[in-house]
């Protein structure tokens, strides 16, 4: 008997936290513009201790407005992805659920777009306003999941199958309305490729990176509290329930801890598919599947995934830029076959 | 065990306070519809037992004649439509998930994984109505697991995965679990029906033992006449949504009544421990 002790759960969290710091030096020295490990190190030594005089030109202008921020948001939404997956994949009690793969990014994504397209006829001051998107990208997950689960649903049971099929079909349903949507209107929409493929790029107000950090680790808390209750459950909604889980209350929190974590994550990068299904699948592999080490080594090695698939699309056909969820789905799409495949079999 | 201080804090305690009877069915039935605009259909007419500690109950019937109901409703995942369940007194119904976990034990016929898992992580899970939602699991904790796979002599399994186990091991593992929650009710769902005969005598004598020292009361439902006879204190007999008797296994097992139920000829002796044989005629 090997029991779980806080011990070994820090110990792994750790381990994890060094390599996302090590990932998040490559990204901030590899670019467009590369920059020196040494002038990177004096420039952050100046940083640290308030030396302002040596600080480059070029660590303010790239580093501090431009790679810093953007790292900072792929962790926040590579771990917020990778955390959702991990829920559904146990609430649904089917590991190939993902937040992209059941269309819960799309109807987040299309929430998000129909928020900014009320917003300038809503007269809302400009907190609110901003706040608004991430509701819409809320509420389109949590709508899409109800309507997912339903549809997966056979004889009062989920159907593994059916309820992926449901999910994809959703989800390309989804996407259709928001092409439609996005040639029919114009504005400040962002492009379509953001909210069908995921991007990091687009520059976000200081105050919203607060927003997405509270929001983020308010959500996983709330998952994290229910961590030994969604190991049972994995053996299914009965049998969880004869060992003392408060099934109901369990899948609400769930439900819409989950749902605003995507939402969280597709207002500000649009809908980067597959994180949520691979990073979770590695943990497991690692570290096993007891969800009170799962789900917060999913959550740094979800921020790890996003920030290096980041910096991969930012440099393989630099000056020009790829979308991070096309690098995403390079590497999961072929992951989620193997999977399925070797489920069926 | 060492965790007396522990019960004292428990809300499961009072439940824990000895009386005589221990599980107390009174008058219970349960309908189900379908539609709501059709009439229900009864599932189970009213029914009635007591049932002592230390004591094994056999809910005996054919397919279909709701049996597996009854056990639904005494384990409290279904609602009774009239009548009530007490245990130690107290109304099964008015226990939260956890409390009710604390003082039932549950085993399903099958037990699926989604993930691999390991013998004893499996029956780690009994202890989880015992702790905070959130916490790593106490010393205490891992006594108890280990001493509920000794006793069901599957100490030797605790490191192995639960998916590549026999079935026989397997179900050893998943009463391990139920015996882990230190259960006042242990209740089982047909556990004999994917095991061979000498695992089936194997898991119901060490149910017997179980049941005798650790005073459970245990609730079979099962459709093995002569196990119910051999290792039953009381049989519910049970046909068609209606409770026909209660009693010890001599008293209940008459040919024609069995005959009646099960639809098969059949003939009754009595062994010389005085508890009844059952032989199924194939003569048709």
């Amino acid at each position: 008997m090997r029991p779980l002790t806080l011990r070994r759960l820090l110990l792994q969290c750790t381990v994890l936290l060094l390599i996302l710091f090590g990932v998040v030096i490559v990204a901030i020295k590899f670019g467009a513009v590369p920059v020196s490990l040494y002038a990177l190190a004096r420039d952050m030594w100046g940083v640290l201790f308030h030396q302002r005089s040596g600080i480059s030109t070029d660590y303010v202008l790239i580093i501090q407005n431009i790679r810093l921020p953007r790292i900072l948001l792929g962790i926040i939404v590579g771990a917020s992805l990778s955390v959702a997956g991990t829920s559904f994949q146990a609430l649904l009690r089917n590991p190939l659920a993902d937040p992209y793969v059941l269309g819960v990014s799309s109807g987040a994504g299309l929430g998000a777009i129909l928020a900014l397209i009320a917003e300038p006829h809503l007269n809302l001051s400009p907190m609110l306003a901003a706040l608004l998107t991430p509701l819409g990208a809320f509420i389109g997950a949590a709508a899409t999941i109800t309507a997912v689960y339903f549809l997966g649903r056979r004889e009062g049971q989920i159907d593994g199958n059916t309820l992926l099929l449901g999910g994809v079909i959703t989800g390309s349903f989804i996407s259709a309305i928001i092409m439609f949507l996005m040639s029919t209107l114009s504005g400040n929409l962002r492009g379509l490729s953001f909210w069908l493929m995921g991007e990091l790029s687009t520059p976000l107000q200081k105050s919203i990176y607060w927003f997405l950090g509270i929001g983020f680790l308010a959500a996983a808390g709330a998952i994290y509290t229910t961590a030994s209750d969604l190991n049972l459950l994995l053996a299914g909604e009965k049998e969880a329930m004869h060992l003392g889980v408060d099934v109901p209350r369990v899948r609400l929190v769930v439900y819409i801890a989950a749902s605003f974590l995507t939402g969280l994550a597709v207002s500000v990068s649009g809908a980067i598919g597959y994180v949520g299904l691979i990073v979770p699948h590695v943990m497991r592999l690692i570290f096993g599947s007891d969800h009170r080490t799962l789900l917060p080594t999913a959550a740094l090695g979800g921020a790890i995934a996003v920030v290096f698939a980041d910096t991969i699309a930012r440099t393989v056909v630099a000056p020009s830029e790829l979308a991070v969820g096309a690098v995403t789905a390079v590497v999961g799409a072929p992951l989620f076959i193997y999977l399925l495949r070797r489920r069926l079999a | 065990m060492s965790s007396s201080s522990a019960l004292a804090r428990n809300p499961s305690e009072s439940v824990r306070a000895s009386t005589d009877v221990r599980l107390s069915v009174e008058q219970v039935s349960y309908a189900h519809s379908a539609n709501p605009s059709q009439a229900p259909l009864f599932t189970l007419e009213a029914t009635s037992f007591q049932a002592k500690p230390g004591e094994i109950v056999a809910i005996l019937g054919p397919n279909a004649s709701g049996k597996s109901t009854l056990l639904k409703l005494i384990s409290g995942a279904l609602a009774p439509l009239s009548g009530r369940i007490l245990l130690n007194g107290f109304v099964i119904q008015s226990f939260t998930p956890r409390t009710r976990a604390q003082v039932i034990a549950v085993v399903q016929q099958e037990s699926t994984l989604l993930f691999p898992a390991r013998a004893w992580e499996f029956v780690l899970q009994g202890r989880h109505a015992h702790g905070r939602s959130l916490r790593f699991e106490s010393d205490d904790d891992i006594l108890i697991a280990k001493n509920a796979l000794a006793q069901v002599g599957a100490a030797e399994l605790s490191d192995r995965w639960m998916d590549q186990i026999s079935g026989g091991e397997k179900q050893r593992v998943i009463l391990a679990r139920a015996l882990a929650q230190q259960p006042l009710l242990l209740l089982l769902d047909e556990p004999t029906l994917h095991l061979d005969i000498a695992a089936q005598i194997g898991l119901l004598d060490s149910l017997r033992r179980l049941a005798a020292e650790n005073r459970y009361t245990v609730v079979v439902v099962t459709h093995e006449l002569n196990l119910a006879a051999e290792y039953a204190d009381q049989v519910v007999l049970m046909q068609r949504g209606r409770c026909l008797r209660v009693g010890p296994p001599a008293s209940i097992y008459q040919r024609e009544l069995l005959e009646q139920v099960f639809q098969t000829p059949l003939t009754v002796e009595f062994g010389s421990n005085g508890r009844p044989r059952v032989n199924v005629l194939s003569g048709t």
